[in-house]
């Protein structure tokens, strides 16, 4: 709490604002975001645990920063179906559906089935031009493509998040974020596999 | 007076790390990340835990209470 020492992970909360800043004005920093996806999933895979969630995850930090510290948060309990396994998976298979949509659609670019698409798009509904964000020539454009792919579903999660963190609880979204259902069952499958 | 403290519903908790974070006593810890563990000997039942738990799976409860269920 008050006296706790505080750590350079503390402060991860900012990295998650500087990279839809980043992301903001080049699209290419999207990419980024795939340490978010990937680390948890190592120290899940490697270590067993979620150290990642528990300490370093900056997009849980700024939720708990807004909602507790700059009081943006009703801090309500939620609705027991939004913590319920059924909800959480099903959410983790909608959401890595939408992603491997969004891997097919960079593929498209790749092979030259489609062209480039300079749109973020929100809650995998509304088309946000954002075309700002690249002037082309330096990448290949699936790459470019897969920036913007990967952005909308990083912005879209975490205005998702901002919602329930509003409604209910700071940190709401960490029930069913799909990365924490993803290693929790990880660790699980790692901890029965260990006492058997 | 009878004594409280936080117990976990492990088949709700999502082991994000909430209570461990905010816990002045470090009592709470992550149990190989599945679920959160409370040590009894430093829980001194203040609800910090139980507040800031966004699955619900915290309650604070009467110590003696539970040693009643546990005892049937």
């Amino acid at each position: 709490m008050a006296n706790k020492k505080k750590n350079w992970y503390d402060y991860l909360w900012i990295w998650s604002i500087i990279y839809f800043a980043l992301g903001f004005f080049n699209i290419m920093f999207a990419w980024l975001g795939l340490i978010d996806f990937v680390l948890p999933l190592i120290f899940a895979l490697a270590g067993g645990n979620k150290w990642f969630c528990n300490n370093m995850c900056g997009r849980g930090q700024l939720f708990w920063i807004l909602g507790r510290k700059a009081k943006c948060s009703r801090k309500k309990p939620a609705p027991r179906w939004i913590s319920s396994k059924w909800f959480r998976y099903g959410f983790m298979i909608f959401f890595l559906t939408m992603f491997g949509t969004m891997l097919f659609q960079t593929y498209q670019v790749f092979a030259g089935a489609s062209g480039l698409k300079q749109v973020v798009k929100l809650f995998w509904t509304f088309k946000v031009p954002w075309q700002w964000a690249y002037s082309g020539g330096t990448f290949p454009e699936w790459m470019v493509q897969f920036g913007y792919g990967f952005y909308s579903l990083m912005l879209t999660s975490t205005l998702i998040g901002l919602i329930v963190m509003v409604l209910y609880r700071e940190r709401t979204w960490c029930t069913f974020c799909p990365m924490g259902t993803m290693t929790q069952g990880i660790c699980q499958l790692k901890a029965k596999g260990d006492s058997e | 007076m009878s004594k409280r403290r936080a117990t976990v519903n492990i088949e709700v908790c999502v082991a994000c790390g909430v209570c461990a974070n905010q816990c002045p006593r470090e009592a709470i810890s992550i149990y190989r990340g599945c679920y959160a563990e409370v040590d009894t000997d430093k829980c001194v039942g203040c609800g910090i835990c139980e507040k800031a738990c966004p699955a619900n799976a915290i309650e604070v409860r009467d110590i003696e209470d539970m040693e009643a269920e546990n005892g049937k």
